[in-house]
């Protein structure tokens, strides 16, 4: 029987020697359940620990304290080719001595899969990431995204219980990235493998992940679905890292189970029913943090409930957006909005120093704890 | 002109190339072709050269002989086929076993911390700053009959009580052979680190992760990653151990004659430039054999310059 957890990590702790000759966690404590099946990543800027836990999975490095579990089985000091994962390397890691189907076949070689069987199952590999017709170049003679095909086939022929992909668009240019992202989310779909994904691109862990470790300084600052993250972030960092968030003082002047009113200087008025995490408390200082394309900008209208007085800074045009800058009473929000209209006449734009309302409901915005 | 020249890519390399030419012309190709002339000719009396066209001295060299026991017109003589054929194992049984000790110890520096590499590189060459020949000396202390080594061997026993007789290990092949194992040891370590250094640690972890355990990653990964080294190596030891006359003539003697010391003997003692010139040729003809067939299995190493 298949245990529930393709991957666990149990309080995991891997320590490094700097340079310097000091410890450091670069995995700081680290528990989490990857199910089987699931799209997982591991997301957080270099240094997060996020390579380092892909590796300890991998059997590359063993932790130095806590365990990683694969299929429920303590895997301790396994090396990597006792493991039933497979990696996807970030530079690839192409044997250039091999051709392509030298380098898919390998893994079943080292099985001890009999010939005909190897063959079978490379064509298969190779027709899943539309290689066919390469088996016979060698990886210099690809090109970069023919390369990290050759790769991911390399790994998934040999059905392993969890595939491991660190950064593997990293080399790849934004468009070819774009398109890889929702072939290998397709792929993973087809053959139903858990896939344990590391990234530093957001929008990457966003669109493929079915859930999400959001992590930062060897911690898992949060996990959940992508729209768990982006929509209830867990703690300050995480709304700041996971798209964009403006973030107002406040103070909480009354509770209920999951919702709070909150007293935000800046606009000189009270929110009430704002989300809220649980571990807050009534009178404690806290922040709001209120996502840029969740905010309206209206004509000001003075006494309506909800509409705040402020004034443009400046207004950027991106194209499909328009990124404004607002002063609200001293205090700088950002605000983004589609351009839904085509306009060319220069007057139809914000101009400095304009007076508008802003506007914005509280169910749209968040109550976190304030941190140093 | 100057101006035609920074224009005229052709000009620009025959330029370069225009010194060493001439050096290899003048000091290469010329002698090479009066060796071949005189190779043809015969000895004169007084030690000269009357020139001719015969091949007789070649001949001579695979083993045709005039000067039989039996009193025949012409018989096998072995000795200089054998020359050949000793020269030809020697080279042989050097490049193998220098191949053997240098791989270990080129991995080793390969594998090891960067700031300790270097370390170990100037230590490989350190023996280099030494003069040839003082090397070779060097060895002769060691191997002679009362050298170090029978003189330790000698200490051991008598602290044992065993009775013990010096070894003959000086004027043996096994000194040869060790001798030329000693000096070319670094021109196979150097370029087997070369192509060692360049595989990078992924590759290593990804046939792990497929599966490799140590033993066939080395097998699949490792050894023909490094292939090209070990080819640079085999023809930087190969070619000039199969010429060198000076380990065999300090540490041999009379007993080890490889086709180095015959040629050196023709010119220097026997006084026979034509049999001299021969065997020159035929040393390099056999030598451009055994290398081309070689070459054209595992190629020149030249992917360590390309890689």
């Amino acid at each position: 029987m298949r245990s529930e957890f393709a991957v666990e990590l149990r309080d995991v702790v891997k320590q490094f020697v700097t340079p310097e000759g000091n410890l450091l966690n670069a995995v700081d404590h680290v528990t989490m359940q990857i199910k089987n099946g699931e799209f997982f990543s591991m997301l957080g800027s270099s240094g997060c620990g996020k390579t380092t836990s892909l590796r300890m999975i991998a059997g590359f490095e063993w932790p130095t304290a806590g365990e990683v579990y694969i299929e429920g089985k303590p895997m301790g000091h396994t090396p990597p080719f006792q493991r039933k994962v497979n990696t996807v390397f970030q530079n690839y890691a192409l044997f250039q001595h091999m051709t392509v189907y030298q380098n898919v076949a390998f893994g079943l070689e080292m099985e001890g899969a009999d010939k005909s069987e190897i063959e079978k199952r490379v064509k298969r590999a190779l027709e899943m990431v539309q290689l066919t017709g390469m088996e016979r170049r060698k990886p210099r003679q690809l090109s970069g995204g023919q390369q990290q095909r050759v790769a991911v086939a390399r790994a998934l022929v040999k059905l392993p219980d969890v595939l491991l992909l660190d950064e593997p668009l990293g080399a790849l240019d934004l468009k070819l990235r774009k398109e890889m992202q929702l072939e290998l989310k397709a792929l993973q779909k087809e053959v139903g493998i858990t896939f344990i994904y590391v990234t530093h691109d957001q929008e990457e862990a966003l669109t493929m992940s079915d859930r999400i470790a959001v992590m930062s300084k060897g911690k898992v600052m949060q996990m959940g679905t992508p729209v768990e993250i982006y929509e209830r972030p867990a703690n300050k960092f995480v709304a700041d890292f996971i798209g964009e968030s403006n973030f107002l003082d406040g103070k909480i002047k009354s509770i209920s189970a999951d919702e709070a009113s909150v007293f935000v200087p800046a606009l000189n008025a009270e929110l009430s029913g704002v989300p809220m995490s649980k571990d807050l408390v009534n009178g404690e200082e806290v922040v709001i943090s209120i996502r840029p394309e969740k905010i309206r900008i209206v004509e000001y209208d003075d006494g309506k409930e909800g509409i705040f007085r402020a004034k443009i800074i400046n207004s950027i045009y991106i194209g499909s957006d328009t990124h404004v800058y607002l002063d609200c009473n001293g205090v700088r929000l950002k605000v983004m909005e589609q351009n839904r209209i085509s306009r060319l006449d220069p007057f139809s734009f914000y101009h400095k120093d304009q007076q508008v309302g802003v506007y914005l409901m509280p169910e749209n915005t968040l109550v976190l704890k304030k941190e140093a | 002109m100057l101006q035609r020249l920074r224009e005229n890519k052709a000009w620009q390399g025959t330029l370069l190339a225009l010194p060493t030419t001439l050096w290899l012309f003048v000091l290469l190709v010329i002698p090479l072709f009066l060796t071949l002339v005189v190779s043809f000719g015969r000895r004169s009396p007084d030690g000269g050269v009357i020139y001719g066209f015969s091949f007789h001295n070649y001949l001579r060299l695979l083993g045709y002989s005039t000067d039989c026991p039996g009193g025949q017109a012409a018989c096998f003589d072995p000795l200089y086929a054998g020359i050949l054929w000793r020269s030809l194992t020697l080279a042989f049984w050097t490049t193998v076993i220098v191949i053997l000790l240098a791989y270990p110890l080129a991995y080793f520096i390969a594998r090891s911390h960067p700031r300790r590499r270097n370390t170990f590189l100037m230590l490989v060459l350190v023996p280099l700053w030494t003069n040839f020949v003082i090397r070779v000396y060097a060895w002769m202390m060691l191997l002679r009959e009362q050298g170090v080594i029978n003189g330790v061997l000698g200490w051991i026993a008598a602290q044992f009580g065993i009775p013990f007789q010096p070894l003959q290990m000086l004027y043996t092949p096994g000194a040869v052979l060790v001798g030329m194992v000693y000096e070319f040891l670094p021109f196979m370590i150097l370029p087997i680190f070369t192509s060692l250094e360049k595989i990078e640690l992924p590759l290593y972890e990804a046939a792990a992760d497929l599966g490799a355990n140590p033993f066939r990653t080395f097998l699949r990964v490792t050894l023909p990653l490094s292939m090209p080294g070990v080819v640079a190596g085999t023809i930087l030891v190969f070619i000039p151990v199969m010429g060198t006359f000076i380990v065999s003539d300090l540490l041999g003697g009379k007993q080890v004659i490889l086709v180095g010391n015959l040629i050196q003997n023709q010119f220097l003692s026997a006084r026979d430039p034509t049999f001299g010139s021969a065997a020159s040729l035929i040393l390099m003809i056999m030598t451009l054999i055994v290398t081309y067939f070689y070459t054209r299995k595992f190629g020149f190493g030249e992917e360590i310059i390309a890689a």
